[in-house]
């Protein structure tokens, strides 16, 4: 029947032009020998994972740490050369604080990245701040190792032009 | 002589939208002085005054013989009304109840003479008796107060009337009088709770708004899990909830009618907002606005809409509350370098602040009473609630945890609600009280994990 053989031609399309774009059991068969070739450079998952999405800060404070930096200006030049139009940045806190601090805590750390990358040329409207305070913690003990992870801006691609 | 005092008629309206309102449904109560005093005063016997002020109280034992009644019915709601007051009463660990088998006087109409001596007998200090009776689905209950060791009445005979599905709000109303007529401290068993309901592991909490009986009955939930929805206050009628919810993705505030249904948001207020409170006299709120990564206080006038700007820094300033004569605001700040207390005249102004021990402040909120401010601090790793008088002088902490945070006050000024969340992977949060006093820590056990709670004022 006409209309299976297009439904299986689809999934095969389907399956072909997904391969293309995940990693391989044995990790990354870059075909021209870079090990990150095969996630194409313009992928979200290159962003969020080789780039890195997201930054750290110390207890109470929003400052990017000069360890970061790098961190951003990759962000902000990958967002430049991907023509992103839409980015959130979201400022979250370790439980180790009060509910309605902690939400305010998570927007200066989000404004802190917002600033840092309209600094670097990513256009200030493209860019919008959401703080989840000390509400969607990443990792959940109750100790330093997780709360040094969880006081976190991340940049989060919405959508690109 | 009879007097009857109508005190309150609401008319059930709407009721599809605010059948989880049950408070506000038709309970017509009538406080009546018909009884005599027919107690034997004597003035040289030393009256029960019990002062909960103090540090350490021995709790009263009460005798409370089953209510008097005709029929099953009634039997059977008589049982039920016992069975809260007296779960109320046991709450305050100011009252114990002795066994009735040791009863020596039978109780057959409250309208007695009482036999003191074989209350005494038995060491009872009180003695509650009552009858109960349902005529055409009317329930009327009416009881007496005895102070046996000073042998006189303390209050006079109080009767109460309404429909079946009032009778907890009348067991609430009758633990309130002996409450009230025992320590001479303010009402707050007939009050509800909103609080958020949180289920799930921590990394995925869900989180609804959601309204409970003071003692945790009538459940009932405000909103469905899709949204984090946080730290939901009573307006001062106890009929609207003011709440932060991230509905449209990011924290924004609403106002909530509960009579109504009616859901109000408030678009023209700029970026994220979040820790509203009414104002004491219901016509503003009070709330956090973060524009541009900066967190201010506002007020908005809920009738013209107009919005005044409290504060103007680059700190973080947040959690107001106003004072319950509405001329001051207690606040949060990180302008000093970390998170303290202070206070600031209602319109704005120069801020004072009021916390000076060590470590940080935060969440402050103004007791009913005016005198005294809970709040909670955060010192070497732990949590605490604790109290100060209005200028920061006596601070006193009540209570010391992994994290305890966000105290309400019941509407006497006596006792304080906050939620306690445990440490670990599996930590989760639930509601406790504690007394201004520092006594009587007690969880309030529900079926979900449960933090930010509100106290309703006094229902009507």
């Amino acid at each position: 029947m006409k209309f299976q053989k297009i439904v299986i031609f689809t999934c095969i399309l389907f399956t072909i032009t997904n391969c293309s774009e995940t990693n391989g059991l044995f990790g990354k068969s870059g075909a021209d020998g870079d090990p990150f070739a095969n996630i194409s450079q313009s992928s979200l998952d290159y962003f969020t994972n080789e780039l890195g999405d997201t930054i750290l800060f110390k207890v109470n404070q929003s400052v990017i740490e000069p360890e970061y930096r790098d961190v951003l200006n990759s962000q902000a030049s990958w967002i430049k050369e991907n023509s992103i139009s839409s980015i959130t940045i979201e400022g979250h806190a370790d439980e180790q604080g009060t509910r309605e601090y902690n939400l305010a805590l998570g927007a200066r750390r989000a404004t802190a990245v917002r600033n840092y990358l309209v600094s670097k040329g990513v256009p200030e409207s493209n860019l919008s701040v959401v703080t989840y305070g000390k509400e969607r913690p990443l990792r959940i003990c109750s100790e330093e190792s997780c709360w040094s992870k969880n006081r976190r801006a991340i940049t989060i691609i919405e959508g690109s032009n | 002589m009879t007097r009857n005092m109508n005190l309150q008629r609401l008319n059930k309206n709407n009721e599809k939208k605010v059948n989880f309102f049950i408070s506000f449904l038709c309970l017509i109560i009538f406080l009546s002085f018909t009884f005599v005093n027919k107690g034997l005063s004597q003035a040289n016997v030393p009256e029960l005054d019990i002062d909960v002020t103090e540090g350490v109280v021995e709790p009263i034992p009460v005798a409370f013989p089953n209510f008097i009644t005709k029929d099953f019915p009634s039997s059977l709601i008589a049982s039920e009304i016992s069975k809260i007051v007296k779960n109320d009463l046991l709450k305050t660990s100011l009252f114990r109840f002795i066994t009735e088998s040791t009863y020596i006087s039978d109780v057959t109409s409250i309208d007695s003479p009482v036999r003191f001596a074989d209350w005494r007998a038995i060491n009872s200090d009180l003695l509650l008796v009552g009858n109960v009776s349902i005529i055409n689905e009317t329930i009327t209950i009416k009881f007496r107060l005895w102070d046996v060791v000073g042998q006189n009445e303390i209050f006079k005979g109080v009767q109460f009337q309404g429909p079946s599905n009032s009778i907890r709000r009348i067991a609430h109303k009758i633990s309130d009088l002996i409450y009230s007529g025992v320590t001479g401290e303010g009402n707050y068993f007939d009050t509800r709770i909103a609080f958020i309901s949180e289920r799930g592991p921590k990394n995925n909490r869900t989180k609804r708004l959601a309204i409970m009986d003071q003692d945790g009955a009538n459940l009932n939930f405000l909103t469905n899990s899709d949204s984090i929805v946080l730290a939901p206050r009573f307006s001062p009628d106890a009929r609207k909830i003011l709440y932060t919810s991230y509905d449209t993705g990011k924290p924004r505030v609403y106002l909530l009618n509960l009579v109504t249904g009616n859901l109000r948001s408030f678009p023209q207020l700029p970026g994220m907002t979040f820790a509203p409170r009414f104002s004491p006299d219901g016509k503003k709120i009070i709330l956090s606005i973060t524009d541009n990564g900066n967190t201010d206080i506002y007020t908005l006038n809920l009738e013209n809409n107009s919005k005044k700007r409290l504060t103007k820094n680059v700190a973080i300033d947040t959690a107001p509350s106003f004072s319950p004569d509405g001329k001051f605001i207690v606040f949060e700040s990180d302008r000093g370098g970390n998170q303290q207390i202070y206070v600031m005249p209602s319109n704005g102004g120069s801020a004072k602040r009021i916390s000076f021990g060590n470590g940080r402040y935060g969440t402050p909120v103004w007791s009913p009473r005016g005198d005294m401010i809970a709040f909670t601090k955060m010192y070497k790793g732990n949590f605490h609630i604790g109290v100060m008088r209005k200028d920061g002088s006596q601070e006193r902490l009540l209570t010391k945890a992994f994290i305890d945070e966000g105290p309400t006050w019941a509407p006497n000024g006596r006792i304080i609600m906050f939620f306690r969340e445990t440490a670990g992977v599996n930590g989760a949060p639930s509601l406790y009280t504690i007394e201004v006093t520092g006594r009587n820590l007690r969880k309030i056990e529900l079926s979900s994990f449960a933090s930010d709670p509100s106290w309703s004022p006094l229902l009507n």
